[in-house]
């Protein structure tokens, strides 16, 4: 996606960064130099690349949302009356009312809360369980790798939907917020795998290289390579892959809600709403694209925004 | 060669005990009370209970009952016997019902993931650059970014009853027309991830030496791409190809859902919202054998597709 302009980004030299003595040349035929002026040219090309301003606009204005739902509409999702279902839109409701009588943006607006807590939080414990296998992986090898592979091709074989349901079976009787913890375990627990691999990855790299030798030769020992030397060199790649994974985390928790096994009736979701929205297309079918349309964009915006990311720092591309 | 498939086989026989362990675990501890699950809102006598825990031996508790039933039912699955479900009907059976349905769905998704993603994918390499090559990344990224809860229901809404050119619901034997929008819909993120990897790949591919080199003899650029770059990109390819037709056949749980197809996913389903432990079991165990078996005869394929791999 790093097309967009990529020649006119070399011509430009305002490296205000004065690392980065020899700007991107279009044809690198190495590997990257050092990771500052890496960063430097990824973030010049993420500069001029409107499909990563577009969706960090959207990223920020959804994360609005689920803080202060408030800003974005007056109504009270929860405030239901049967007598205006399906009743069309008016000043009071810009998209009507749903099945219920409920006000169908409102809902919509409110149920980015949900989607974004547990897309967050499952990226965020993915990341932790990802960066400490990953690196025991790359950097022991042997047969701490061998096993490690192993779990990692063993969970990588658990389709996760299938698992997600039955263990969230478990759950079904309780309360909301212990609903909404089990569904981002669940799907951190079993999403980390690839994150996992692109830190394994990104580890072995960075562990032939020559300042690890140094620092080891200046007498640093395992810990303090891997936390000072090594893991900063595997952040960045894994940091995009998370990025990705909370946009496919927000869909995962939205399927299960429409499947009726991960969030609840009185916790707001959008795959609750498109599910209800569903089985009354015919009648009226703007409580089921609202969701829709509010769930896509979401996820959307994660993976354009990881995808730019991504590819801005990769040098193949340029 | 026959090292190798042996050496493969081990290992899918590993994976495959780890898969069905965990996944008998987690049915195990995710269940609630099987039995009264069975009778739903009816009270069970203890006649009946006993009956029953005898029979399936729920008695048996702790790692010890686990087991035992673990390896019961191994011993079951190995002579191809999958038990009854809760309700008393074969397994087997059900499966027998459900599986050329999904098959057919599956199929129809994968036809349109070669179809249309691997020749834009192509298409999209060798005009690298160029409207086509953006209009399709933008559309995959579409594509990509939304979840099957969406684009299902939309595709049915849109499709199937504000402009019915295909039938909304497929229903019990569902026609080859009935299937084809839900298979586009379930072969729509296949084709959208194909399409990026046979585009990446046979853009590397493209520099490499060996096309200089083909170019340099004087081939035409038809058989260059055609046969020297199309060979070699699409090992990535295929291999996604495999893996994909496993998880297009476990995967299509919403499809199947939304569009009512009685399938093996529907199935699955139906056995998880009624407590169905066994059901559950035994589907999972013959889907993983299925995702384990594609993913056997992908790494052979390899082989036979790219004389650089060797094994051993």
């Amino acid at each position: 996606m790093s097309d967009f302009e990529t020649v006119a980004a070399t011509e430009d030299q305002s490296a205000r960064r004065g690392v980065s003595g020899e700007p991107g040349t279009p044809d690198r035929a190495g590997r990257p130099g050092r990771s500052r002026s890496l960063a430097g040219d990824a973030w010049r090309d993420l500069r001029r690349n409107p499909v990563f301003w577009l969706s960090l606009l959207l990223v920020v204005l959804v994360a609005a949302m689920a803080a202060v739902p408030g800003l974005f509409t007056a109504n009270d999702p929860r405030d239901c009356v049967l007598s205006r279902q399906h009743a069309g839109p008016s000043g009071g409701a810009i998209f009507g009312y749903d099945f219920q009588g409920c006000d169908t943006f409102a809902r919509a607006v409110y149920g980015a809360r949900a989607s974004l807590l547990v897309g967050a939080f499952s990226a965020l414990i993915t990341g932790v369980i990802a960066l400490v296998v990953g690196m025991l992986a790359g950097f022991f090898g042997g047969w701490v790798d061998a096993v490690l592979s192993r779990v990692i091709d063993i969970v990588l074989g658990i389709p996760l939907l299938l698992a997600a349901i039955v263990l969230l079976k478990r759950v079904s009787t309780s309360g909301e917020t212990v609903r909404l913890f089990a569904v981002i375990l669940v799907l951190a627990l079993l999403g980390w795998t690839t994150a996992a691999r692109v830190v394994r990855s990104s580890v072995i790299t960075a562990r032939e290289q020559d300042y690890v030798a140094a620092a080891r030769m200046l007498g640093a020992g395992n810990g303090r390579i891997m936390w000072r030397h090594i893991l900063p060199n595997a952040l960045a790649p894994a940091i995009v892959v998370l990025t990705i994974a909370l946009g496919s985390f927000i869909a995962a928790e939205a399927t299960l809600s429409f499947l009726g096994i991960g969030l609840k009736a009185p916790t707001i979701s959008w795959g609750i709403d498109i599910d209800a929205g569903r089985v009354h297309m015919r009648e009226s079918a703007t409580p089921l694209i609202v969701p829709s349309v509010f769930l896509a964009l979401t996820v959307l915006a994660f993976i354009m925004l990881g995808d730019a990311v991504r590819d801005a720092f990769d040098p193949k591309l340029r | 060669m026959f090292r190798f498939i042996l050496r493969r086989l081990l290992q899918m026989v590993l994976a495959f005990f780890g898969t069905t362990l965990i996944v008998y675990a987690l049915m195990f501890a995710g269940q609630g009370d099987p039995i009264q699950a069975l009778a739903g809102e009816r009270p069970v006598t203890a006649a009946q209970r006993a009956y029953l825990t005898e029979k399936y031996h729920l008695d048996a508790t702790g790692v010890g009952g686990f087991f035992y039933r673990y390896v019961t039912y191994l011993g079951g699955l190995v002579r191809g016997d999958l038990g009854q479900s809760l309700t008393g009907r074969q397994i087997s059976d059900i499966l027998a019902a459900a599986w050329p349905v999904t098959v057919k769905l599956a199929l129809i998704a994968l036809a349109v993931t070669v179809l249309f993603g691997v020749t834009a994918g192509v298409l999209a390499a060798i005009r690298r650059a160029g409207v086509f090559d953006h209009a399709t990344l933008v559309l995959t990224l579409l594509v990509l970014g939304i979840p099957t809860i969406v684009l299902a229901p939309l595709a049915q809404y849109f499709l199937g009853v504000r402009w019915p050119i295909f039938p909304p619901t497929a229903g019990a034997e569902p026609s080859f027309w009935a299937l084809l929008l839900p298979g586009i819909v379930l072969g729509s993120l296949s084709l959208a991830t194909a399409l990026r990897l046979t585009r990446t790949s046979v853009t590397e591919n493209l520099r490499a030496d060996y096309v200089r080199t083909a170019r340099a003899k004087g081939l035409v650029r038809r058989r260059i791409v055609g046969v020297h770059v199309l060979r070699n990109s699409l090992i990535p390819v295929v291999t996604f190809l495999g893996v994909e037709l496993g998880n297009l056949m476990s995967g299509a749980i919403i499809t199947e859902g939304v569009f009512n197809i009685p399938g093996v996913g529907f199935n699955l389903f139906r056995g998880i919202r009624t407590e169905d432990g066994p059901l559950v079991v035994g589907i999972v165990s013959v889907l993983v054998v299925v995702y384990l078996l594609s993913n056997l005869a992908v790494d052979v394929l390899y082989a036979v597709l790219d004389p650089r791999i060797r094994y051993e």
